[in-house]
């Protein structure tokens, strides 16, 4: 079998990682069913004396909070989607909180971290793009020393990630927005539950004086890594809110890069992405619409 | 490294186990806890099976290390129970039908029981987002959803007995019968709610070893395996590698008994991808660390047919070399004249269809265990080989035919073969054919050991078998009048690389493809095509939901172009008693689709309405969502096609009074013991309560057949009442007391009391035995329904009764993505006569379900869509309100004049949902399932996708 260490030290666990790579465990949601897909096929599963040493973080306190700082939002790599959700976290967090209820079922929610979420970095991440929307940056901790990377480049392509095998993801970093400012989320599945994206969208607005500041639109599912639209977000910066759903093109969504795959035809998620960005933005501004 | 013992409570007491920390906890509950109420279904957190609470947090079992879970407290379904009680929650789960198979129960309860104790009781949304991550593949959820509200709130919104189902009720009993009709809890439902009944996978001999399939990576290759001797020195725990080449009977299993071509191992060449190459035995640590990389087969892949329209083509390869055109099977029923005479007054539609293989998507893979029962354990002869059994516990759909396969792989007479089912985790076709048996049946055989085999949820999804891909070109007419002329019909139905049921899917379809109408001018032909795919196997329904889809869009179609009402369309042609099939046969009796079209009808109106009134305020206010009502017949014959399907029955008293009733009928959460039970007590004239019951047990019953073709209540039902009236009869016959004789049985006296008030004591020690130690008398029955074989153009009577239903479904389309969320599902079915009508309810709304999502969701894709979150089936929020219609125009032939339910409840969904997209976005889906974007795809053609 496998070692399996479960420090409560978070400077032990980074002791370990410096020692030797780990594979890394938390809530368990990914690492499991992709042991059961190799056991399915005659390969070995999660627990196998070939593979390298497990590194469980759940005993590691200093992990399981959510922090606030005036300039920013701290939440601890343990934290799940149902601590999220239950979290009393200003407007801006909406959006997470609204793709956290999306992310399988309560037994999911219960186990799954967001941290986990962005490190697994699926291009279906339901916390990709609640978080990109959010200017997330993520902290990556090894033994010491420090790094604070964006979450726009912390993931690098399908299930790749600039994490090094040194290094463990303690923290997301949010920083604060204006005042007022909200965020929405929408995804886009062919069933209630337990569904992966076919396309989802997140937006975060903050406005001051009847003015979009800061608008942030990112899309998921729609490309390896989730994206941000720099260019809508561009455009609708100093317009008012409430011209920013009609604001939306076709040539906005040019960067994306769908898959046609079974779930869905390549045209339709642009197509679809662009229907849940209007919406999205028709939510914040008015308060409706939603992808189901 | 170390194992150190982890300590932590289970349901309040603190165990501790020795474990590596990274074993699931799953693993650890079932296998060093003994605790198996924890269902797994697919180690992925797919399915919510394994729920249990964990600090009174719902998680999912199989994702948690035991590790984790050190010093804290887990709950599982074991732990429910009040004072040794079943619980509230429990005991609403079973009065209120809401375990069927009981796979997903556990699961589902400890979901639910956190939603107990709470200040304010649960909102049906709350309920749904509490279950929401377990699935259900049998009940629609309906039951389940009003089981939890019943529990959770002092004042139930709905009870059984209220509502949709006092109407049900009332329509039927006069208190005449005690037993027909009634809403009697499953019999074996508490088993279920407790996490006690026993699943393929939840027992085994404590020294039986584990076998491992082997399979194929290739859908098409030739192989050879290599010297494994190197595999053997490295791993001293593998007891044997099996291969084509160690069996010692036939190494082929099959539904057909001319047909056993699929190989229990394959005998070097492989013809889909996940066919079974090689089986590893030995004990479970050794299989886990031994890996299929480092098996030596040598692997020469081949071209693989993966289209049926290539297989046809010219100069195609033949996947087996018995049918070189790649065609298995034909199916035609030919009537009248297609084309009819030309008649500038018709009307046509046609169209051409496409529905993918559909996963069965059992919550329990398959699983079991066999051991080889030595002939002197039996007999005081000595140890002779020639009398040893074999003896196999698996989870199955027809105990019977997997007894005369395994003799035949073994090489065995059938009565040395006993199979003891285990609880069926849901079948619905898919565990009709041979999965675990022949090879834990061959490893137990050939090493004298028990051994016991589990398929991982990916491999059940590779190498099960699979409803059939069918394209379908259809043309319907009718006249000026609104009468239904004719139907052509042309069907190729992807059968996969082996038969399985491929010849059933081309004879049945034809019968009933131009659906529940007069049509006098039918030509339909259908064919099995072999292609390199998992065989298509049985399916709830066996090609009729694909054909179905066909001719309940284009009937619409006619009715839209006549500028008919497609309610009264539907009627006006609908089948009736005294009527002619397309195949010749005269409806005698029990034609109740217009009685089904009636009850519909002030619904359908007002569905309707409110449709287009919702649509108009839409309309007005520019928003993107329509409402459609859409509606869908169909009709199903029950059983076999134009083929014996007997069923024999038996019960028996003993000199103590004990009654036995010997059920061969296998359940597989139909609720077949049930209502069984209750036909051959209200036959007999006893209560339900004294009559023992033993099921399914090849050693113990009789052969009542398959659980499949929606037969064991109108032919094994049949089968039970002639076996509990025969008893009766006997026992009348002690003391030649009259047909209305009260019996009481007391101890080991049966007391008759005749009309005239007399009664009659009979001491039962003192009747002379007829068989074995103690039987006195026994009652028989066997009923084989008739049927004659069809002829060149398919004219004959190919069933004795048809079940008929007309459904309504109500969905919202989103126009700008394409999506479609039913809202409200109504079902009028006919079923002769309700045994129980909890359980009939319980088939349609889980039929219902399943062709929700045939029509929305569900697409197998061999090598792309093997787990539960790249395969989708509903979820307990994609199921509407289903409201259940009970029509009862009795069947001659069945018990107090009952027919199957089980397959006709999916055939009218999925066409019914296509109507109801058409009446709310004006298009028509041509291509199963339609996933958003084929719907968007359709909305922006603007009309029909084929």
């Amino acid at each position: 079998m496998s070692a399996y260490r479960r420090p409560a030290g978070l400077n032990d666990a980074l002791g370990r990682l410096s020692a030797e790579p780990h594979r890394i465990i938390a809530g368990g949601t990914d690492v499991f069913p992709a042991a059961a897909a190799a056991v399915g096929w005659g390969r070995p599963g999660i627990d196998h004396p070939g593979r390298a040493p497990i590194l469980d973080i759940t005993a590691i306190e200093a992990l399981s909070h959510i922090r606030r700082f005036p300039d920013r939002v701290e939440i601890g790599a343990l934290v799940t989607w149902t601590e999220a959700i239950e979290s009393d976290l200003p407007a801006w967090f909406d959006g997470v909180r609204q793709a956290a209820r999306e992310v399988g079922g309560r037994q999911i929610q219960n186990r799954g971290t967001l941290a986990g979420n962005l490190c697994n970095a699926s291009p279906a991440a339901d916390g990709v793009p609640a978080l990109l929307a959010l200017d997330a940056r993520v902290r990556l901790r090894r033994r010491g020393g420090s790094r604070d990377v964006p979450l726009e480049s912390f993931i690098t392509g399908n299930r790749r990630t600039c994490l090094r095998p040194e290094e463990l993801m303690t923290t997301i970093v949010i920083p604060s927005p204006a005042p007022g400012a909200r965020s929405t989320f929408l995804k886009l599945g062919a069933r209630r539950y337990l569904v992966i994206s076919i396309a989802m969208v997140a937006a975060g607005l903050e406005v001051r004086d009847g003015r979009i500041r800061g608008a942030r639109i990112a899309v998921g599912a729609c490309s390896e890594v989730a994206r941000r639209l720099t260019r809508l977000e561009a455009r609708l910066e100093g317009t008012r809110p409430e011209d920013a759903p009609g604001g939306v093109r076709e040539e906005d969504f040019a960067s994306l890069s769908p898959l046609n795959d079974v779930r869905a035809s390549a045209a339709y998620r642009r197509h679809g992405a662009r229907v849940l960005v209007t919406r999205a933005l028709g939510a914040l501004v008015h308060g409706e619409g939603a992808a189901r | 490294m170390t194992i150190t013992a982890h300590r932590f409570r289970v349901n309040g007491r603190t165990v501790e186990v020795d474990a590596p920390p990274a074993s699931r906890l799953t693993h650890v509950l079932r296998v060093h806890l003994g605790l198996t109420g924890t269902k797994v279904g697919c180690d992925a957190g797919d399915c919510g099976a394994c729920t249990i609470l964990l600090d009174d947090e719902q998680v999912c079992a199989c994702l948690v290390t035991l590790g984790q879970v050190a010093g804290r407290s887990v709950a599982t379904v074991e732990g429910l129970a009040e004072n040794g009680r079943p619980s509230r929650l429990q005991r609403a789960f079973h009065e209120h039908g809401a375990a069927q198979c009981g796979i997903c129960t556990p699961g589902m309860l400890m979901a639910a029981s956190t939603l107990l104790g709470r200040a304010q009781p649960p909102t049906e949304a709350e309920v749904l987002d509490a279950l929401g991550g377990v699935l259900c593949r049998c009940t629609g959820y309906r039951k389940i959803v009003r089981a939890v509200l019943a529990a959770t709130h002092d004042a139930p919104p709905a009870r059984p007995g209220s509502g949709n189902e006092a109407r049900n009720d009332a329509a039927r009993n006069d208190g005449a019968m005690q037993y027909m009709g009634q809403r009697v809890p499953s019999v074996d439902g508490i088993d279920k709610v407790t996490g006690a009944a026993v699943f393929g996978d939840d027992e085994a001999p404590p020294d039986a070893l584990r076998l491992r399939v082997v399979r194929s990576p290739h859908p098409h290759a030739r192989f050879t395996l290599g010297d494994c001797a190197a595999l053997h020195t490295r791993y001293p725990g593998l007891a044997r590698i099996l291969t084509a080449a160690d069996v010692p009977g036939v190494n082929g299993f099959g539904i057909y008994p001319d047909i056993k071509d699929q190989p229990v191992l394959a005998p070097g060449i492989v013809r889909y991808r996940g066919e079974a190459v090689a089986a590893l035995v030995g004990d479970a640590d050794t299989l886990d660390r031994l890996s299929d990389d480092e098996i030596p087969i040598d692997w020469e892949p081949r071209p693989a047919l993966r289209d049926p329209r290539d297989a046809v083509s010219p100069g195609a390869a033949a996947v087996q070399p018995a049918h070189p055109d790649n065609v298995l099977t034909r199916g035609r029923v030919h009537a009248g004249a297609v084309p009819p005479p030309d008649d500038d007054e018709f009307v046509e539609a046609s169209g051409e269809f496409e529905t993918p293989f559909v996963e069965h998507a059992y919550i329990e893979p398959e699983a079991g265990y066999a051991r080889r029962v030595k002939g002197d354990q039996r007999s005081n002869q000595g140890g002779d080989p020639g009398d040893d059994r074999i003896e196999v516990v698996a989870s199955t759909q027809t105990p019977y035919m997997d007894r005369d396969e395994v003799a035949n792989v073994l090489g065995i007479a059938p009565e040395r073969v006993r199979i003891r089912p285990s609880a069926c985790g849901g079948g619905f076709g898919g565990k009709l054919d041979q999965s675990v048996q022949p090879l834990v049946a061959l490893a137990a055989w050939v090493l004298g050991a028990p051994v016991r085999c589990t398929w991982t949820r990916p491999e059940s999804m590779a190498a099960s078998t699979k409803r059939h891909p069918a394209r379908i070109r259809a043309h319907a007419v009718a006249d000026a009048g609104g009468r239904l002329v004719a139907y052509e019909f042309d069907g190729d139905f992807d059968t996969g690389a082996y038969a399985s049921w491929g010849p059933t899917v081309a004879g049945r379809v034809p019968v009933h493809c131009m659906g529940p109408y007069r049509v006098a001018n039918v030509r339909a032909d259908a064919r099995a095509i072999l292609t390199n795919a998992p065989p298509s196997g049985a399916f709830r329904g066996f090609g009729v939901p694909q054909a179905a889809v066909a001719h309940e869009s284009l009937v619409d179609e006619l009715a839209v172009a006549l500028d008919m009402d497609p309610l009264e369309f539907r009627r006006r042609n609908a089948l009736r008693a005294g009527d002619r099939t397309a195949t010749g046969q005269r409806l005698e009796a029990s034609a109740g689709l217009v009685a089904c079209l009636d009850a519909l009808r002030p619904r359908w109106q007002a569905l309707r309405e409110e449709a287009r009134a919702f649509n108009a305020t839409a309309a007005a206010r520019g928003t993107p969502r329509r409402r459609g009502a859409g509606i869908a017949c169909m009709w199903y014959g029950c059983g076999n096609t134009s083929m014996s399907n007997p069923s024999s029955m038996r019960v028996t008293l003993s000199r103590d009074g004990r009654m036995l009733f010997r059920n061969g009928a296998q359940d597989i959460g139909q609720g077949s013991s049930t209502i069984m039970l209750q036909i051959v007590a209200e036959a007999l004239g006893l209560p339900m309560e004294r009559i023992d019951m033993v099921v399914s047990d090849t050693d113990l019953t009789e052969d009542a057949g398959k659980s499949s073709a929606s037969r064991q209540t109108f032919v094994s039902g049949r089968a039970a009442q002639l076996a509990g009236a025969d008893l009766r009869a006997r026992m009348l016959a002690l003391v030649n007391a009259g047909a209305d004789a009260a019996l009481r049985l007391d101890g080991d006296t049966l007391r008759i009391t005749g009309g005239d008030g007399v009664e009659h004591a009979v001491a039962l020690g003192r009747l002379p035995v007829i068989e074995g130690e103690d039987i006195v008398l026994e009652g028989r029955g066997r009923f084989d329904p008739p049927s004659t074989p069809l002829d060149e153009n398919g004219q004959g009577t190919p069933y004795a009764t048809y079940g008929f239903a007309a459904q309504i479904a109500v969905v919202e389309v989103d126009l700008e993505l394409g999506t479609v969320i039913p809202r409200r599902i109504v079902a009028a079915h006919d079923v002769g006569a309700a045994v129980n009508p909890t359980l009939v309810e319980g088939q349609i709304e889980g039929g219902i379900a399943q062709g929700i999502g045939l029509a929305l969701m569900e697409e197998y894709i061999p090598g792309r869509t093997e787990n539960f979150h790249d395969y989708l089936f509903p979820t307990i929020g994609d199921v509407p309100e289903i409201e259940c219609l009970l029509v009862e125009d009795p069947e001659p032939l069945g018990p107090w004049g009952a027919k199957g339910i089980g397959e006709p409840a999916l055939i009218p969904t999925a066409p019914a949902i296509l109507n109801a997209v058409h009446h709310a976005a004006g298009v028509r889906l041509r291509r199963l399932p339609i996933l958003p974007h084929r719907v968007r795809e359709a909305l922006e053609a603007g009309g029909s996708d084929g």
